[in-house]
């Protein structure tokens, strides 16, 4: 079997397992946020807690939920770092740096899952498991949460109440996360992922030198780090380690986990508006950029490019024998088109051209299909964008769903389009004239940039990967791509549910003969066309002085 | 203001309960489940013995260093750029970097001189280092490269090597598991190199 017969029947089985689970687990998940039952598990969860779980909230408290409960987990995560050696199976690896531990608080709350640390010297398990896994789920959860009160807005009308952020958050964990990151971790520890409590395995190989591999309690991270969209590595090889993505059926199962509920999420979003074929239109944006994008950088691989491919004979440099290129590139087209950020090849090593596809998957703002949720109140906020447009064009105020899209819903669906944009620039454009930058550098010239220039499209996105290369671990890294992480964020989020906000305190608007037609093929391409036109005109020009120009070189 | 504190106070309540439940009990289910004989060998390592005594894991490669490069009779793992196998990691180098343009030339020299070929017939993947530095797997042409050198320096037939070769040929992308070849190839040569 040849390499791309290899990975086009790859695709083929992604496609048709994505297909299975589409329906079965969009349809649940719509019923989880609409229930009025609480399982006993959850009524547990909200008596330890002390909240009601049968109040609701307006888009104020909702949002202060939200800023509160990212704040009480920083803090969590960063004293937990903090203290490692006071904690068992610490392994010796003493407390985490303050800068370090910041950065890396931030980004596991924030869904980003940047790392700067290297886990397998830095951190031990109870902070792994304590820390960074409960924020694997919890994190994956408020984004769903966020992108459900989004939904309510569309679907209630003449109602201040967006429902209850702490049940949406318990439940997502409970209901969604949890059962299915517990099978699926099974699934994988069967197929050859690690799961130890210890700290490494000691083995004298033939040659009768002695080495010793480090050991984690992987597969419990590894199932919710795909499925949550997260992508932190409890390896610092992340899903390239053996160890954590053992073999092509591995590596297949860790591609469907972090699509799956992206995916899935346009069937809730249909199933709870009333109108399947509005979650139809949003899927098929989605999976067609996601389509373009995934044959460039499979293209891009598979034709060497750069004096040192040329010289090796195929891009192989960074990537793992076992996935192919083929198998490469549909990882990383997934991992940067969803917000997850885990990486089975080097990123830093992919082509001009193909390490510009991953960067351009992120600066589409990750809605190709995005992260758990998030990537569906991207996409929503771009609908209303996109709606708003084409309302210019004729002169009509623009209607989405039944609700008018006046002022104050066109300014927040602005804000949350500029606001990555804005901390993404700024951040990168600072660190390009650093003094301290030139030296933390890995590679010279465009590709140089490229580094820069993806480390803040990550860590504005909330994706994680990186062009590894760089040195990130200088105070000004540390912090400044905190700060991005932070603001790339909770400022869409208070945005959205501002949004959301007023879209439910209004009344639905029947559809008439001058209503924009939002479930056809029209709609496909006109929301294709925003989503690459922005990005475009946002990130052509630096685009231009770094993977373009490598890739023409 | 008073709001925000509430909720904050709500979050880190919800937080700690969380935590027992996604930080505890979800990953100790898991560890538990994975104590079941069948699982057990994959949660610890893969690890593989040979008489009771641990070579190496499944999933890890490890090239094996010849106690005279003269006579060298194991097949070698890809290039890697890490320096123990308690990590992992990658050169991150772009392929335009002259570094790595140096070094994959100078593996490619190096490589053939070993194996006694041109340095065009090198495949790639004999001069490009992996992802995760811990490669277990070769290309079924690196593999075939080795053969000759190998077989000469067993004594098995070079034959028996080749169909070695494609005995531990696996996967989607037809990779050669490089340890298990190592011991298959030993077993053929009676134990003794």
């Amino acid at each position: 079997m040849t390499d791309t017969t290899a990975g086009l029947l790859q695709l083929g089985v992604l496609l048709l397992a994505l297909a299975v689970a589409y329906k079965p687990l969009g349809d649940h998940m719509a019923r989880v946020f609409t229930s009025d039952r609480h399982l006993r598990v959850e009524r547990g969860v909200y008596a330890a807690a002390r909240v009601d779980p049968d109040s609701e909230q307006n888009w104020g408290t909702y949002a202060r939920g939200v800023l509160g409960f990212s704040f009480v987990s920083i803090l969590f995560l960063y004293l937990l770092q903090r203290i490692q050696p006071w904690l068992p199976m610490d392994f010796g690896r003493g407390a985490v740096e303050p800068s370090m531990a910041f950065n890396t608080a931030v980004s596991f709350v924030t869904n980003t899952n940047w790392q700067s640390y290297v886990p397998e010297t830095v951190l031990g398990h109870s902070v792994q498991l304590v820390g960074l896994t409960v924020q694997n789920f919890v994190s994956a959860a408020v984004g769903l949460a966020v992108a459900i009160a989004l939904i309510r807005g569309f679907t209630r009308s003449r109602t201040d109440r967006l429902g209850n952020f702490w049940v949406d958050l318990v439940r997502g964990v409970v209901r969604i996360l949890l059962p299915l990151s517990f099978v699926f971790a099974i699934v994988l520890v069967a197929l050859g992922v690690v799961m130890s409590l210890r700290s490494g395995v000691d083995y004298t190989t033939l040659d009768g030198a002695g080495h010793t591999s480090a050991l984690a309690p992987a597969a419990s991270q590894e199932a919710i780090k795909e499925l949550g969209t997260n992508g932190g590595g409890i390896f610092n090889a992340n899903s390239a380690h053996p160890f954590e993505n053992p073999s092509a059926w591995t590596n297949l199962l860790e591609i469907f986990l972090l699509l799956v509920i992206p995916v899935s999420l346009t069937r809730t979003f249909g199933t709870l508006v009333g109108d399947r074929r509005q979650g139809t239109v949003l899927l098929a944006v989605m999976g067609t950029i996601w389509a373009g994008m995934l044959a460039v950088l499979w293209w891009a691989e598979t034709h060497p490019n750069g004096p040192a491919a040329l010289v090796a004979g195929a891009s192989t440099e960074g990537k793992e024998v076992r996935f192919g290129i083929a198998g490469s590139a549909l990882f990383a087209n997934s991992t940067t088109g969803t917000s997850t950020g885990a990486v089975n090849s080097t990123h830093d090593s992919l082509s001009g051209l193909g390490g510009g596809t991953a960067m351009l998957n992120m600066l589409f703002g990750e809605m190709t299909p995005g992260g758990v949720g998030t990537g569906m109140y991207s996409i929503l906020v771009m609908a209303i964008i996109a709606v708003f447009l084409a309302g210019l064009m004729v002169g009509r105020t623009p209607e989405y769903l039944g609700k008018k899209l006046g002022r104050r819903e066109v300014t927040a669906a602005a804000i949350v389009l500029l606001a990555m944009p804005t901390v993404l620039l700024v951040g990168a454009g600072i660190a390009a004239v650093h003094p301290g930058t030139a030296a933390a550098l890995n590679n010279s010239g465009a590709h140089g940039l490229s580094e820069i220039l993806y480390a803040y499209a990550s860590a504005s996105n909330n994706n994680g990967s990186a062009f590894a290369g760089i040195t990130v671990t200088s105070d000004w890294f540390q912090s400044s791509l905190g700060l991005c992480m932070l603001f790339g964020r909770l400022i869409p989020i208070i945005a959205v549910l501002c949004l959301a906000g007023s879209l439910a305190a209004q009344r639905k608007t029947p559809a008439t003969a001058g209503t924009l037609p939002t479930t056809g093929p029209l709609f496909v391409g006109l929301l294709s066309g925003t989503v690459v036109l922005v990005a475009a005109l946002t990130f052509v020009p630096a685009l231009a002085l770094g993977p373009i120009a490598e890739a023409l070189a | 203001m008073t709001s925000l504190f509430r909720q904050t106070t709500a979050g880190l309540r919800v937080l700690l309960v969380l935590t027992v439940l996604t930080g505890v009990l979800y990953p100790l289910s898991v560890w538990l489940v994975t104590r079941l004989p069948g699982l057990q060998h994959h949660a610890e390592g893969s690890v593989v013995s040979v008489d009771g005594r641990a070579v190496g894991s499944d999933l890890i490669g490890v090239d094996l260093v010849p106690a005279d490069p003269a006579h060298d009779p194991w097949f070698h793992t890809r290039p890697s750029t890490i320096t123990d196998t308690t990590t992992s990691g990658a050169s991150n180098k772009g392929a335009g970097d002259a570094d790595l343009l140096s070094a994959v030339a100078e593996r490619r020299e190096t490589v053939a001189r070993r194996e006694g070929v041109d340095p065009a017939e090198v495949p790639a993947d004999a001069v490009t280092a992996s992802a995760s530095g811990l490669d277990p797997h070769i290309s079924p042409a690196y593999a075939d490269l080795q053969a000759p050198r190998v077989a000469r320096e067993t004594g098995v037939p070079v034959e028996t090597v080749r169909g070695l070769i494609r005995e531990h040929t696996t996967g989607w992308f037809s990779a050669v598991d490089v340890l298990r070849l190592n011991l298959a190839v030993r077993a053929a040569a009676g134990g003794a190199n």
